[in-house]
């Protein structure tokens, strides 16, 4: 570290990037970085140029035959199915694809450009079958069956797939009467909304490396939000012991989910098993990357949504019909958390909410900052401001009258956890000037203002755990061990500021490793996922940060003949309250401490291990969703934006994007600062990027050049932030996660401002000049 | 066919035989064990393999490895000097405009490139600067910030 600055009492202050010096300097290895020497491999997967199809035949022969190709790998070798809340995949098909673009085999050789040659002489004999690209189309009787043994597949308890159509999981939530309110409402909105996949666009493509060694261990390197859930679904699919897989992840160059789970790996596990003892490497091309990674699911929604004269919501319906693409083992769980969470931050008396994952022959869909939140926040949010409209409210008190509240018994039956949302729009409301109508900068132009608020919980299964290993070294620096991803959003720097003010050490004596995650030597962490890092892992770290403590403070005790309640570690150094005695930690915490006169030695090495595994969330009824706890918390937030609509072309400039998010404890302000930035980019970016498809289901804007995402020339004039700090209960200093929700609802913030401004409503992503511009003609 | 290329990489001479189609970008990374330049489109859309080519912020994706013979070649391991960070990267630690960091080491040099034609760039030349290097975490405001703090000090 530069410079001798010590910072005691870390957590809440706004310490640098613990990873920041490598990152500048070039000195980071990420997956593709890591040097194997002259014996490596490349391989390259052969993609179906169909959407939907029966594999007739696979005659690997001519690739074969090309010299410097090692083999060829189908799905043959590969009989199992893989899937975290359902095994509905093969790692590659066995006899149906179902998207352009999916893996059909592996080639091996001794350089990509043999690689890449090879497969396209790799000859696979298809029978093309109708297929089915939009939700709404295929959950119809008569749409083509995508997965006709649904039924077969192997399935988590609280996921609920329809076998005999297109239905991976239906979700369904009841609370009150929906259909006896409806008649004492004053106010009913009722509209349908879309939004397109997208995808997740990391800088750095994916890209895996693995080794099957001849003694049956097997290694696999991978840019992974995921490692420890990659071991457990590679292991179980391929049947390897758990013990012999080891997942090594680097520093990930971007995730936002798409690192999330498993999506090429185990196709270079099961490649490298046909050329043991070399490690092969399968990168993807940026054309490949959106062909065939994961996306963010499509999603129509359906919503009626209705209020009484005052204002206060009353009943809430919604149909949601997420596109999950060919394979939906990750899906389904998206679809679960946008139907327990279906009415937004709101508090309804009554709803009736149906959430439905569908299969369609499309990319798959899977985790992506949000997981479902912004998908139906898009709507939902646009329809609470038609209906303060409607009823002449206006749209903050709206939403301050009827958000939710901590006690209030939330959709699902569960008390809603410490939040304070009010707060939270009070905060961007102030910052946007709310009440203000600010003049255009040209007469053609129309300034508007939206706001549109939000929740998310970490969506995921109920037991997810996490582990933390404190070790000291001889001059008290300290190795925290965890299993959670540096993917970005500095969870390293956070886990080291915790784990120094538990200990009572300067934040720079400490270092985290986890560069790489090594399953083989790492503590155990489900998925970097979920915005779960800060309060679960950080749980952990504390833990085992208290454990260390609480062993050295028992030595020192010893030593002075004292108890160890009157002893604390400040600054590195044990003293006692009782008789202003001080001990430093160098040393001692390897050597331990000698007994007078040296007659023997006592204490040793220190080491402190931590757990955390929430065991309190509880099953959800499957008629109604209903539950004692349905998720761990919720985080909440608000955003206000302040836009420019050129009435002339349509385009809008947003000038200010004003957030806040309750975090509950900002360990690191700044760090919650740059998530809120970011996210609320990256928000306003999604909002203008889709897929565009050929009627053959082919992906038109596969490359940077036609999938545009924000550059520096879009970003707003000005992203304001604001904190709010109502303490989690069982967070770490009352901490909650903010990874996620930054950009759950700036697009829906974005449509409410630009019908402030020029009075037109777009239901249907993704955001063009084009269309406002269309839209306003028509009106 | 393989052409033997001279080029001067971080101050060293280094000559080199590589393929035609080769670009300068697999050359570095593959051959000379350079990997700061990172691969992220290979076609010239998102600056993550950014590098001064005779001082110029270049794509090295899009140049030819044999059309670099005889070139001066400069990448972010250059710029530290002495355990001191180069003004630039330690602008971006103080100003935490770094995440995920993947595309740190070129949006670094594209800035570099603009400072060193000209050292008081205005925002709009910094973002001009650095259109062409895509980030998908930081949301740019701190890497702006960070540019022309160090623009501001004039110490590049």
């Amino acid at each position: 570290m530069a410079g001798r600055v010590e910072t005691t009492e870390p957590v809440g202050k706004s310490v640098p990037r613990i990873d920041a010096y490598e990152k500048v300097t070039g000195a980071v290895q990420y997956v593709d970085d890591i040097p194997f020497g002259p014996n490596l491999l490349y391989g390259k997967f052969v993609r179906s140029p169909y959407a939907h199809a029966l594999i007739k035949s696979i005659n690997t022969s001519k690739a074969l035959a090309l010299p410097g190709v090692k083999a060829v790998v189908t799905g043959k070798e590969v009989p199992n199915r893989i899937g975290l809340y359902l095994k509905d995949r093969f790692v590659f098909p066995l006899d149906r694809v179902r998207w352009i673009g999916e893996p059909v085999a592996g080639v091996i050789a001794i350089n990509e450009e043999i690689a890449e040659e090879a497969a396209k002489l790799v000859e696979v004999e298809y029978e093309e079958l109708p297929a089915v690209f939009d939700p709404r189309e295929a959950i119809k009787p008569d749409a083509p069956l995508i997965h006709p043994d649904l039924g077969k597949y192997e399935v988590v308890p609280f996921i609920f797939p329809e076998p005999g159509t297109n239905i991976s999981e239906h979700f369904k939530l009841r609370k009150g009467d929906v259909d006896s309110a409806w008649s004492q409402c004053a106010a009913i909105v009722e509209d349908d909304f879309f939004v397109p996949q997208i995808q997740h666009v990391p800088i750095e493509p994916h890209c895996a490396v693995a080794r099957w060694d001849k003694d049956g261990t097997v290694t696999l390197w991978a840019a992974s939000q995921s490692p420890f859930a990659q071991r457990d679904l590679i292991a179980q699919s391929l049947d390897i012991p758990h013990g012999n897989l080891r997942v090594i992840a680097p520093y990930v160059g971007g995730g936002f989910g798409g690192k999330a789970g498993v999506s090429i790996e185990a196709n270079v596990v099961a490649m490298s098993r046909a050329v043991p003892g070399y490690p092969v490497k399968v990168r993807m091309t940026r054309e490949e990357e959106f062909l065939g990674t994961n996306v963010r699911q499509s999603c129509a929604a359906h919503y009626k949504i209705g209020c009484d004269k005052d204002g206060n919501l009353l009943a809430y319906e919604c149909q949601y019909y997420f596109g999950g693409g060919a394979y939906n083992e990750y899906g389904v769980n998206i679809t679960r958390a946008a139907g327990y969470s279906c009415t937004g931050p709101y508090d309804v008396p009554n709803v009736k909410g149906d959430s439905y994952c569908v299969y369609t022959n499309t990319q798959v869909g899977s985790a992506m900052r949000g997981f479902g939140m912004p998908e139906i926040h898009w709507g939902l949010e646009q329809m609470m401001d038609r209906l303060a409209e409607k009823i002449g409210m206006d749209k903050a008190e709206f939403r301050r009258r009827n958000c939710v509240r901590p006690g209030d018994k939330i959709l699902t039956g569960m008390t809603m956890p410490q939040v304070d949302l009010v707060k939270c729009i009070d905060l961007v409301t102030k910052a946007i000037n709310w009440d203000k109508k600010d003049k255009p900068s040209a007469p053609h132009k129309k300034r508007g203002k939206g706001i549109a608020i939000m929740w998310k919980a970490p969506a995921m299964p109920p037991n997810p755990g996490s582990q933390a290993i404190v070790r000291f070294n001889e001059d008290a620096s300290v190795n925290v061990f965890v299993g959670g991803q540096e993917i970005g959003q500095g969870t390293f720097t956070v886990m080291a500021q915790m784990a120094a003010e538990t200990l009572g050490v300067p934040y720079e004596w400490v270092r985290i490793t986890a560069n790489p995650v090594d399953t083989k030597y790492s503590p155990y962490e489900w998925q970097t996922v979920a915005s779960r890092l800060t309060w679960s892992m950080g749980n952990a770290v504390k833990a085992a940060a208290e454990d260390a403590r609480q062993k050295i403070l028992q030595v020192v005790a010893e030593y002075w003949k004292e108890d160890p309640k009157d002893l604390d570690i400040k600054n590195g150094v044990v003293v006692s309250y009782k008789s202003e005695r001080e001990q430093s930690l160098k040393k001692m915490v390897v050597y331990g401490l000698p007994n007078e006169n040296y007659e023997g030695w006592q204490g040793g090495p220190i080491v402190g291990s931590g757990k955390f595994m929430p065991t309190y969330v509880t099953g959800l009824d499957p008629e109604t969703g209903q539950g004692t706890r349905a998720v761990v918390h919720y985080t909440v937030g608000a955003q206000a934006v302040d836009i420019e609509v050129d009435t002339e072309t349509g385009q809008i400039e947003v000038l200010k994007i004003a957030s806040a998010y309750d975090v509950g404890k900002a360990i690191n302000p700044d760090l919650v600062m740059t998530q809120i930035e970011g996210g609320a980019v990256h928000g306003l970016s999604a909002a203008y990027e889709g897929f565009y498809f050929d009627e053959r289901g082919k992906l038109i804007n596969n490359s940077l050049v036609d999938y545009k995402i924000a550059t520096v020339m879009d970003i707003p004039k000005e992203i304001h932030g604001d904190i709010v700090e109502t303490p989690l209960e069982d967070g770490p200093w009352g901490a909650r996660g903010v990874g996620e929700h930054v950009m759950v609802q700036t697009a829906p913030a974005i449509a409410n401002a630009i019908s402030d401004a020029v009075g037109v409503r777009i239901n249907t992503l993704p955001l063009s000049a084009e269309k406002v511009y269309l839209a306003m003609m028509k009106k | 066919m393989l052409h033997e290329i001279t080029l001067t990489v971080n101050g060293e001479q280094r000559t080199v035989a590589v393929k035609s189609h080769h670009t300068l970008l697999k050359v570095l990374r593959e051959q000379l064990g350079i990997t700061s330049p990172k691969i992220g489109c290979e076609n010239g859309e998102c600056g993550a393999c950014t590098v001064l080519m005779n001082g110029k912020a270049v794509n090295s994706c899009l140049v030819l490895a044999v059309e670099a013979d005889g070139a001066v070649i400069e990448t972010v391991e250059n710029l530290s000097k002495e355990g001191e960070l180069h003004p630039l990267q330690q602008a971006f630690v103080e100003h935490n405009a770094i995440q995920c960091g993947f595309c740190t080491p070129g949006m670094i040099m594209s800035a570099k490139g603009l400072l060193d034609r000209n050292p008081h760039p205005t925002v709009d030349e910094v973002k001009e600067a650095l259109a062409g290097n895509l980030c998908r975490c930081t949301g740019y405001i701190r890497i702006v910030d960070a540019v022309m703090d160090v623009a501001k000090k004039g110490d590049a």
